[in-house]
């Protein structure tokens, strides 16, 4: 069945804060096999002109997704997420991530489309600092497969 | 933000270097963990299966993140990054071997924009086939 049209534009409230520290971006930065110094080093990062080790640019995904969970875990939009795949993914930087940043995230639904029987939904994370300031924008692409007849 | 290749000396059709990123079932595993990504088909073979893949598939955003790498080792700066977004088209296959799957990345600049920016089209193959699709970034270069 397709879904509710008038979610459309619906805005779920800012998640508490994601703290990012060095330790989960230097775990992370090992597990995509990226050896670039201005993932772990302070001192590499600041002579980028980063004020502490930066994120890798898809390392945000994480506070995105979890923050997206509201939409797909909603009730009332009633996606089966055991049929969803994820389509596009899109980021757009003010600035990167770093260590130390209390990320907040309010997650926004652009689009919902229905497509050769398939739900096609766009979620936006608006992702922002303490200071209030937009960090990155993540738009999410999901896509819920057609459910089989019967 | 100091990305170590000047936009004056880049053209449109400009290569950046490619590169070649295997990955392992330990991979995918170490990926799950570092991102919270516990979805089974990406590491549970019998589970992959049942809903229809071949075999267990690697992370999206994995692969995601591997190509990125064309990127910011070219800049220098992974914080040069203004934008990046790309399409999952193919899932790549990881078997349970030592040799895993090789995904082979390249990229080009597209088109020069303001602000000493580039658009870079990035390309990325795996058993022969595009994996990602629509895979663009745009970096700040000096």
């Amino acid at each position: 069945m397709a879904l509710d049209q008038s979610f459309v534009g619906r805005s779920y409230p800012p998640t508490d804060p994601y703290e990012v520290g060095r330790e989960k971006i230097r775990e992370f930065a090992a597990a995509i096999g990226d050896p670039h110094p201005a993932y772990t080093d302070p001192e590499a990062a600041k002579a980028l002109g980063h004020p502490d080790v930066i994120a890798p640019p898809t390392f945000v995904f994480l506070v995105a997704f979890k923050a997206a969970g509201r939409v797909i875990h909603d009730p009332e939009l009633g996606l089966d997420y055991s049929r969803v795949v994820h389509g596009d993914q899109k980021f757009a930087y003010r600035r990167p991530v770093r260590a130390g940043d209390r990320l907040t995230v309010t997650t926004t639904i652009d689009s919902i489309k229905s497509l050769a029987g398939n739900d096609v939904l766009d979620v936006r994370g608006d992702v922002h600092d303490e200071s209030g300031e937009l960090v990155v924008t993540a738009w999410i692409k999901l896509v819920a497969r057609a459910a089989e007849e019967g | 933000m100091t990305a170590k290749i000047a936009y004056a000396d880049v053209e449109v059709g400009t290569e950046l270097p490619a590169q070649v990123f295997r990955l392992t079932r330990a991979t995918l595993v170490e990926y799950a963990g570092a991102s919270g990504d516990f979805n089974p088909i990406h590491w549970n073979e019998k589970f992959a299966k049942e809903v229809g893949l071949p075999d267990v598939i690697a992370h999206g955003m994995l692969t995601m993140a591997e190509a990125a790498r064309v990127v910011t080792d070219w800049t220098g700066d992974p914080g040069a990054v203004v934008e990046y977004g790309v399409r999952f088209t193919k899932p790549v296959v990881v078997p349970n071997d030592d040799e895993g799957a090789t995904v082979e990345v390249s990229g080009k600049v597209a088109a020069k924009l303001d602000d000493n920016q580039v658009r870079v089209d990035l390309t990325a193959m795996f058993a022969g086939q595009k994996v990602l699709g629509m895979s663009r970034a745009v970096v700040r270069l000096a």
